[in-house]
């Protein structure tokens, strides 16, 4: 397998122009002849299925909840970047390109992500116009504020629902060309495979999850647009049916997986509450703005947080980090607390916790002006937990929050299988070993609106395509596995529910390749999943029939597929023998126990190829070269 | 604590022989912890049926942070349950008391027919959105997005309206089965934004065709939809959503010539 990214060359600045001015032009009128698969319609696979439509492709997209209307994108919170400069506070495209790459920890390629600071102009006025409801000051402009410790204010928001009123946009333009005809949409349609022909993507198998019918579907190209796989670790901040499936099974076919060990841990979701727990909540990390993070200084202190007296507490993020203190990025202040639990600082029931304290806030602004800030949020970990943060501090504690991990692509997002086209959260590309906040949003957009309808044309362009439909003896074939792992599913009888196999593979990876990760736990990861995996196919119960709308079978399918990908994402951690972004090798940091990272062995996307059932995967190498953006340790102190 | 739930069960669409009618069944929920979401409980429960061999409760649900709006229970009569504002996945156990005997139900309206147990299908609402919940604008060649100022009142009244999560439980707690509540959400956040003006009556005429197309009913005032809704959108969107209309009707020729 050869790696070619297919970056253009020359200035940094002119590389998307040049790009663009070179491509090959579809006729309007040829456009219609070409039928695009789309799979997922969170805010990646939406943009781009109506960008697409409205260019005159014949589109079908798919999506495994009742509405597109519905992905999980709709949870975001905080905001979407853009570098508009509204503020005249020194923003820019090359800042925000620079800021990425850094932020990354230099583990991106710097010509995709100066093109999607360019974009993400583009994108904030395409949301307007769509009549996104952003938040405004009283002269009437867009508002922006500072998010994730960045210094600039570069963050558009929607209250604190931005995530769901962009989706509604694309939902929006989407439902549009549904309407018109140019998109066909499968909701509840859940995609089990790729099909590949003559060595390029013209179709996909789905499961259509009412009926229980397996279809096929043949086009000229596809686009997974599925998000992320954060999931895999049972608890996650993720909505319960995000799932590795579409891309796993991509990769099994073909598409190399790049950096599956790099996720993203969320410093401030509400803790774990007992056995019973099916997810983790998110507060926002504007939070952090106006809270104090600290833990008692005694080991083992149960008492009340109220009866801890100042100099008995320990503002560890403060003391460790003074110039950043409370607002040091994810990576770094997940890990500060992790630290001091396992040093047996924690607090809460079950030790896993740490205080956000409010109170030297509301006495210096009042309680109202915090009531104003952050009163939604509030209301939320009230009802989740009954404790009243505005009385007591908030306990907090860290969650799997996102995939920065994904399937390689090039700078058109290609896959390495020609055709098959890779978008949003599902792809590895821009945000390297660590995303910043606000930038998932961004990116979804930017690949859905403004990369894919430039980069497809080229494919289509410069390739001929055989006509052909599912009647393909490759389509009955891909049917016919989809149907045998069906049936070898439902054959399962055994004592076990698939939930518990899948609690059972997250707090694994959690604990053994979560927040900090090391050779022998990692080794020790890797001997351990195959044992669940066997234990899933021997002992799992997957009751009902196919032919039906079938839960558990949908459950079953997805925890198969994690359980595979799992050891992927550990080998690759194991690999890795450097601290990058949210990876912390702790073989690799400095004397101050800060991330250390090693630019002579790894400034490269791990990029690994599937070789067969039982193989060992095949590790690739995507160098990495900064001229632009010179590679420095990252510092907060 | 230990309750006691009775429960809609349904069979899906491929179920054999005459189509099923469906029937309340009841199932112990013991060991109940007060810390548990509403899902959560619905899990537990599940779990101890998928091991019995029996085909787990099948419900909707996806964020569980009440933002997606794919939950969708009736829990004693109340759609999305007891509190005020709340989707059903952020219900909480605390909000029930031991011995407690809970109801629950599917969203049941004409234009929402069941699919399995409490799984509604509810693509009519992405059929009325199709008719007109969008503005016309295709990607690229859009103005800067500061060109348009919008004052601040009136992106505040938008963005109240757009708080809407489509999860269709003021269909389900109208006795008219109306979607005036939903419906008048996506008009009401165009209408107040500059950008919805152009197509303001087309839209709403288009969309009100769709619903009634759908097979929802009228509002008559009852309010139910305002009190069940988890976002708490307000019903003066149908007042506006009204009165839109009936500008539109009033100036459909006119508008035709202009
Ligand atoms: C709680 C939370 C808050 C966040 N806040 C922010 C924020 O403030 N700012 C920011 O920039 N980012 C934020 N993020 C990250 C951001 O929301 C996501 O990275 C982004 O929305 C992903 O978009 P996507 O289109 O790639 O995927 P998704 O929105 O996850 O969409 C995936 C789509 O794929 C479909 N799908 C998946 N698998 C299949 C299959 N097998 N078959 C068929 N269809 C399938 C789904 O139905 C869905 O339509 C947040 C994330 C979380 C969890
Ligand atoms: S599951 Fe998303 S709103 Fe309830």
């Amino acid at each position: 397998m050869k790696l070619e990214s297919k970056c253009p060359t020359g200035p940094i600045e002119t590389r998307w122009d040049r790009y663009r001015f070179e491509t090959k032009l579809i006729n309007p009128a040829n456009k219609r002849k070409y039928t695009i698969l789309v799979v997922g319609t969170g805010l990646a696979g939406a943009s781009a299925a109506a960008s697409l439509a409205e260019l005159g492709y014949c589109v079908k997209a798919f999506c495994y909840q009742d509405s597109p209307r519905r992905a999980h994108s709709i949870s975001a919170q905080g905001g979407i970047n853009s570098a508009k400069n509204y503020r005249n506070d020194g923003d820019s495209v090359y800042r925000l390109f620079h800021d990425t790459v850094k932020g990354g920890d230099y583990r991106a390629r710097e010509s995709n992500v100066y093109r999607l600071a360019q974009v993400s102009l583009n994108v904030i006025d395409q949301c307007v116009a769509q009549g996104v409801p952003f938040a405004r000051d009283y002269g009437g402009l867009l508002d922006t504020r500072s998010f994730g410790g960045a210094q600039l204010q570069r963050t558009f928001y929607a209250r604190g629902q931005t995530g769901q009123q962009l989706l509604l946009g694309a939902y929006a333009a989407l439902v549009r060309q549904i309407g018109l005809g140019t998109v066909e949409m499968f909701p509840r349609t859940e995609m089990l495979d790729v099909v590949v022909v003559d060595g390029r993507a013209r179709g996909i198998v789905t499961r259509d999850m009412v009926t229980g019918a397996i279809e096929s579907h043949h086009g000229d190209a596809v686009c997974l647009a599925t998000g992320g796989y954060a999931n895999v670790f049972f608890l996650s901040t993720n909505a319960k049916g995000c799932n590795t499936t579409a891309i796993w099974r991509a990769y099994k076919k073909g598409a190399a997986f790049a950096n599956p060990c790099f996720t993203q841990i969320h410093p401030t979701c509400i803790p774990v509450t007992g056995d019973h727990q099916s997810k983790l909540t998110l507060m926002s990390e504007s939070l952090r703005n106006d809270g104090r993070i600290w833990v008692p200084k005694n080991k083992g202190d149960k008492r009340s947080a109220g009866q801890i007296p100042e100099n008995e507490r320990d503002y560890f993020l403060e003391r460790r980090y003074p110039a950043f203190g409370n607002l040091v990025p994810r990576d770094v202040a997940s890990r500060a607390a992790k630290e001091r639990c396992d040093a047996g600082h924690g607090v809460g029931p079950t030790g896993l916790g740490v205080f956000l304290d409010f109170t030297e806030s509301i006495g210096r602004l009042g309680k109202h002006v915090i009531e104003e800030r952050y009163g939604n949020l509030f209301q939320m970990y009230e009802k989740i937990t009954g404790e009243n943060p505005y009385e007591s501090p908030m306990r907090i504690f860290p969650a799997a929050h996102y995939t920065m991990g994904g399937l390689w692509v090039d700078y058109n997002l290609m896959s390495t299988i020609p055709g098959l086209y890779v978008l949003g959260e599902a792809n590895f590309s821009d945000h390297g070993a660590n995303r910043l906040g606000a930038s998932a949003l961004m990116q979804g957009l930017a690949d859905g609106y403004f990369v894919i309808p430039y980069t497809i044309g080229d494919y289509f362009g410069n390739t001929k395509l055989d006509k052909l439909d599912t009647s393909h003896p490759e389509f009955t074939k891909v049917k016919q596995e989809v149907n045998d792992r069906t049936k070898r599913l439902l054959a399962l009888r055994g004592k076990r529910t698939v939930d518990s196999l899948h609690r059972e593979l997250g707090l694994l990876c959690w604990e053994k390749c979560g927040m900090g990760r090391n050779e022998k736990q990692l080794k020790e990861a890797l001997a351990a999943i195959p044992g669940i995996r066997a234990e899933f196919w021997k002992n799992a119960m997957v009751p009902g029939s196919g032919n039906d709308l079938n839960q558990a079978l949908e459950r079953a399918g997805r925890v198969a597929d994690f359980l595979e990908f799992a050891e992927l994402m550990v080998a690759d951690a194991l690999e890795r023998r450097e601290s990058c972004g949210g990876h912390f090798r702790e073989e690799s940091q400095t004397e101050e126990g800060e991330a250390k990272r090693d630019d002579e062995n790894y400034s490269h996307a791990a990029v690994w190829e599937y070789q067969g059932e039982g193989k060992a995967p095949l590790l690739h190498k995507e160098q990495f070269t900064f001229e632009y953006a010179k590679p420095s340790q990252r510092s907060y102190k | 604590m230990n309750l006691t739930l009775k429960v809609w069960r349904q069979k899906g669409p491929q179920g054999t022989g005459p189509k099923d009618k469906g029937r309340m069944v009841t199932y112990d929920a013991p060991g109940i912890s007060p810390d548990m979401s509403f899902l959560e409980m619905l899990d537990i429960v599940n779990a101890k049926l998928e091991l019995a061999g029996e085909e787990p409760i099948a419900f909707d649900h996806d964020c569980r942070e009440g933002i997606c709006g794919t939950c969708s229970l009736m829990i004693n009569g109340i759609a999305h349950g007891p509190d005020a504002g709340t989707t059903a996945c952020q219900l909480h156990m605390r909000r029930f008391s031991d011995g407690d005997t809970i109801y629950i139900e599917p969203w049941r309206a004409r234009a929402f027919p069941v699919l399995k147990d409490l799984i509604i299908d509810r693509s009519a609402f992405d059929r009325i959105m199709q008719a007109g919940g969008f503005i016309s604008v295709n990607t690229g060649g859009t103005p800067d997005a500061n060109c348009l100022p919008v004052s601040k009142e009136k992106a505040e009244l938008s963005m109240d309206a757009a708080a809407c999560i489509g999860c269709g439980a003021c269909v389900a707690s109208c006795k008219n089965a109306s979607a005036m509540l939903f419906v008048s959400a996506k008009v009401a956040q165009f209408a107040y934004l500059p950008q919805g003006q152009p197509e303001r009556y087309d839209r709403v005429q288009k969309m009100i065709a769709t619903m009634d197309h759908e097979g929802f009913g009228n509002c008559t005032n009852q309010g139910e939809c305002e009190a069940v809704c988890p976002k708490e959108i307000k019903m003066t969107n149908i007042a506006l959503m009204n009165r839109d209309f009936l500008v539109a009707v009033a100036t459909a020729g006119a508008r035709q010539v202009s």
